[in-house]
């Protein structure tokens, strides 16, 4: 690619954020319309208020929170998954006994056992920690597992034929093989295990800003909530957009 | 035995003990009664529940919007996933969106919802397929991106028609990852529906559950809760069967 189509590449997805950024505001504005004050603020509205919130000193303590949590739970789950994944991956018998286990696992819905995650961990921290965790290290162990599952055989053939031992064909042959999927995996785990905190911080929690939303919720102050949805919603696409390029940056080397 | 067998004996077996040792350690008191109860008494829990004819409702309520959750999730999703994938820029501009998609806490818009639709079962609809729909894009959008290329050329040179190619070519090389997106619908309309009644609504199995736990009715509660678990894992169960059936086909092939 030359650098001529990769400018007008980048401009292009500037130009597409923007119109999808434009169009999404549109849309909010005319649900503003719809539904008047009582469920939502208009856009300008909320940025305005978004604004002084991320100015104010308690704000921060609760973003902290909030970060502390996610970033422990993330941690947790992605050398949880990762581990058990390579492990059962490997271990053909044992993956194929447990994926749909996982797969079941992943299905519940989760919420419901919040009175179960409460009555071990009590409220706090480490019950939002359980609850990002149960969210993300599902996702991460089955992206895990299925990427050694259909590694391409003649990788492997190739490694045995070259007589790797076991660690050299993990390093040189499995790692860089199912490394895009892993980090489709934690991709998807990122998003889930925050979504698990913010929840476990809406029903477990005195602080963090799953319990700023849930506390505007029920206090009916509507600008708080939304302001701190946009901020949540603002970071989880920034965030995610980062991940994403590296995501696309593997596969194309992988393909390449 | 062939190995097909032993590795539902053995998944069959690791629940079994699993059960077997919750139980045991309720029994003796290790996880306190207070915590959780033994799995023998939530399921006689269940079957008085059942019996009683109590949670009729409450399972007609939730298991109806769930499907409907789940089949207008597949169809939306789906033509969704066709569409995005034809236009490859509004797919570039979307892809954000869809990444992020799933860590937006799409509950706390729940409260909107009830402002536009009223207390009834709609918005819960909405809440399981607004969280369902972008599982079954992404999938389509992931099945249709993995058609072999040489599949298409073939298809070019065998001049097959435009209808054709898609049901004998595009479709078949996409069904794995369709049904993948089939099963992560289900699972987030399940998520969205019931984790919806669980923090507002009048009735449904998530309602009960919550109501329960407020109520210090921990029989209950737990009888629910393995409700919920052992129906979709049974339906989970019968999709996993389905997928492998059509993956040995396609091997077969």
């Amino acid at each position: 690619m030359t650098t001529q189509t990769l400018k007008s590449g980048a401009g292009g997805r500037l130009l597409d954020a923007l119109v999808l950024v434009g169009l999404t505001v549109l849309v909010w504005q005319a649900l503003y319309e719809y539904v008047g004050d009582s469920a939502l603020t208009s856009p300008l509205m909320t940025l305005d208020y978004a604004g002084s919130l991320v100015r104010s000193a308690s704000f921060w303590s609760h973003a902290q929170a909030t970060l502390i949590a996610f970033a422990c739970s993330l941690a947790i789950s992605i050398a949880l998954g990762v581990g058990l994944g390579l492990l059962l991956g490997l271990q053909r018998f044992a993956g194929d006994v447990a994926e749909p286990i996982f797969v079941a696992l992943y299905t519940i819905p989760k919420v419901t056992l919040y009175p179960l995650i409460l009555l071990i961990f009590g409220l706090g921290l480490s019950a939002k920690v359980a609850f990002g965790v149960i969210h993300g290290v599902v996702p991460i162990i089955l992206f895990t597992l299925n990427a050694v599952k259909n590694i391409n055989p003649v990788l492997l053939r190739a490694s045995r034929v070259m007589r790797l031992s076991r660690w050299q064909t993990i390093a040189t042959v499995l790692a860089p093989a199912v490394m895009p999927e892993l980090i489709t995996g934690v991709r998807v785990g990122f998003s889930l295990t925050m979504l698990g905190v913010l929840i476990g911080e809406m029903f477990a929690s005195q602080r963090g800003l799953g319990f700023l939303i849930i506390n505007g919720i029920s206090l009916h102050n509507v600008r708080m909530t939304t302001a701190v949805i946009l901020i949540v919603v603002a970071f989880a696409i920034a965030a995610n957009s980062l991940l994403l390029a590296f995501d696309r940056r593997m596969h194309h080397a992988a393909s390449s | 035995m062939s190995r097909k067998a032993a590795i539902l004996w053995t998944r069959a077996a690791v629940i079994v003990v699993a059960v077997a040792a919750l139980e045991i350690l309720c029994r003796a008191k290790i996880i306190s009664p207070l915590t959780l109860i033994p799995p023998s008494e939530m399921a006689s829990a269940l079957w008085e529940l059942i019996a009683s004819g109590k949670i009729n409702d409450d399972m007609v309520q939730t298991f109806s919007t769930v499907a409907l959750a789940f089949v207008l999730s597949v169809a939306v999703g789906f033509s969704l996933g066709v569409l995005i994938h034809a236009l490859p820029r509004v797919r570039r501009a979307l892809d954000p969106l869809l990444a992020s998609y799933y860590s937006i806490p799409f509950f706390v818009f729940y409260p909107l919802l009830i402002a536009l639709f009223g207390l009834n079962t709609i918005p819960l609809i909405v809440i399981g397929l607004v969280f369902a729909t972008a599982a079954m894009v992404i999938a389509t959008l992931n099945g249709l991106d993995r058609v072999p290329r040489v599949m298409e050329k073939t298809a070019r040179v065998l001049r097959l028609s435009p209808t054709r190619a898609i049901f004998t070519i595009t479709l078949p090389a996409a069904a794995p990852y369709l049904f993948t997106g089939l099963k992560l619908a289900l699972a987030y309309s399940f998520i969205g529906v019931i984790a919806g009644e669980f923090i507002l609504s009048g009735g449904g199995l998530g309602f009960s559950i919550a109501y329960a736990y407020n109520n210090f009715d921990s029989q209950t509660m737990y009888a629910l809760m393995m409700f919920v678990l052992v129906v979709v894992t049974v339906v989970n169960g019968v999709l996993h069967v389905l997928e492998q059936r059509m993956l040995q086909r396609r091997a077969g092939r």
